[in-house]
């Protein structure tokens, strides 16, 4: 199948479990793809060659940089993005509520990004500990936080997940109520 | 940051993909994992006018043992064997070695193939490929051959492959008896591009010593059971040789005494590896 250069092609996948689709040049980036066919800003684009990590997604399951994936590339694809992280409107995931307890982010450019790489890997390997998660977290980079708070905050989600702590949880459903 | 148009080729099978190569020629830019090819679309240091993208090619899916050898066709993403069970046993260098190729985000979705033909000097893939004397399957629509990886590489980012040829697959030898393996590599941060990387293979007759980052392509070299400052000596004769040169990360004195350091040190453990193996 061949897409011409100055054309726009239609693309179908899945986006957080729904179909979804968008019509896109062949050289359109994944990420520009989601910010601006469908409107889903919460990918972020920071260097736009892979180095930063703002712009990973979930793809088939696996941690990913939009910023190096064609959108065209995606056709028939499972993707996941932080829109897709909480489990009704206005309520946190158990990551994202984990990186607010412990102050995991600040100005939040990063976060989008590493939310969805702990969301994936933690799917994929549920038992990872601390190292795994650190080199994980190594994807991304982060200016503001020093990256303490997200390992952190990783390991605690990653804890009540398993379902070994659920005191966590349970306060921060207290919070919100 | 975005890339110049191109046209985009899903290619159904191996045939349509060498078919459409043979079409455009230099024109024409093989995608698998896109991520040594997606960075130098998104900059325009390379603007070609079609890609072809040949990662639903079924026939290019699986990893293959060969008799002495696994061969890992232009579809098997890093992430995938680095997860083969059993790929510790088979291919000692290569599981140590894959863990410094990026991040799990990116090893996700690239390939060892795309590695191969992105022929970056620093990379890891194609230095353990050099190191244990394995080869890249060329094919065409009109011929099919096999290079030796240490002919393959040419210089920086150039490589073998003619215009219409696509890497359909390299071999690695698997671990033999009696030899050992060690991998080592400096970076600024883990993930990063290597300062210096070394593998060593070490038998009963020979240590080899191949260097990625310095020369403008993965460089081996074989040298005779040494040891003490004769091998420290044979280290600082090939550290010199291999030409380093002065960048923003790192000064040609400083890559030289990696080579040294690095270098030693992988030997050593390969020769340990080799004992324990035999």
């Amino acid at each position: 199948m061949q897409l011409d250069a100055q054309q726009r092609h239609r693309v179908r996948f899945t986006l957080n479990g729904a179909p979804a689709e968008c019509e896109v040049e062949p050289r359109t980036l994944l990420t520009d793809a989601l910010r601006h066919g469908l409107g889903l800003t919460g990918t972020h684009v920071g260097c736009e060659h892979g180095v930063c990590g703002a712009c990973t997604v979930a793809i088939d399951g696996v941690p990913a940089r939009a910023c190096l994936t064609l959108a065209v590339g995606v056709e028939g694809c499972d993707l996941r993005t932080v829109e897709g992280l909480e489990p009704e409107p206005g309520r946190l995931g158990v990551l994202q509520a984990a990186f607010r307890r412990h102050h995991a982010l600040q100005c939040g450019f990063c976060t989008a990004g590493i939310l969805m790489s702990l969301d994936a890997y933690l799917r994929l390997r549920p038992g990872a500990g601390r190292a795994e998660l650190t080199e994980v977290i190594g994807g991304h980079l982060c200016r503001c936080t020093g990256y303490a708070p997200i390992v952190a905050a990783a390991l605690e989600a990653a804890a009540i997940l398993r379902g070994e702590s659920t005191q966590a949880a349970n306060q921060e459903e207290t919070a919100h109520a | 940051m975005k890339p110049a148009p191109f046209g985009y080729l899903r290619a159904a099978s191996l045939d349509e993909a060498l078919e459409a190569l043979g079409r455009h020629g230099a024109e024409a830019r093989i995608v698998a994992g896109g991520q040594s090819l997606l960075p130098m679309l998104n900059m325009r240091l390379t603007k070609p006018a079609m890609l072809i993208d040949v990662m639903r090619i079924e026939a290019l899916r699986e990893p293959v043992p060969e008799r002495g050898a696994l061969v890992i066709p232009a579809g098997v993403r890093q992430a995938i064997l680095l997860d083969r069970p059993g790929l510790a046993d088979d291919l000692p260098l290569l599981a140590a070695a894959l863990p410094w190729v990026g991040h799990v985000q990116t090893r996700a979705r690239g390939t060892l193939c795309g590695s191969v033909a992105h022929a970056d000097p620093s990379a890891e893939i194609p230095l353990c490929l050099v190191a244990l004397e394995g080869e890249v399957r060329l094919r065409s629509r009109k011929r099919r051959r096999s290079v030796r990886a240490e002919d393959f590489f040419t210089g920086m980012m150039v490589t073998e492959r003619g215009d219409d040829e696509l890497i359909e697959a390299i071999a690695y030898p698997t671990r033999a008896a009696g030899t050992g393996y060690a991998f080592a590599e400096v970076g600024r941060r883990h993930g990063d591009f290597a300062i210096v990387a070394c593998a060593a293979v070490v038998d009963a007759r020979r240590m080899r010593l191949a260097v990625g980052g310095v020369a403008d392509r993965p460089t081996a070299r074989d040298f005779p059971l040494l040891d003490g400052s004769a091998l420290d000596d044979a280290l600082n004769a090939f550290a010199w040789e291999l030409g380093a040169g002065e960048d923003l990360h790192a000064t040609a004195r400083y890559r030289r005494d990696l080579v040294r350091q690095l270098g030693r040190r992988v030997l050593d453990q390969a020769r340990q590896d080799s004992l324990r193996c035999s």
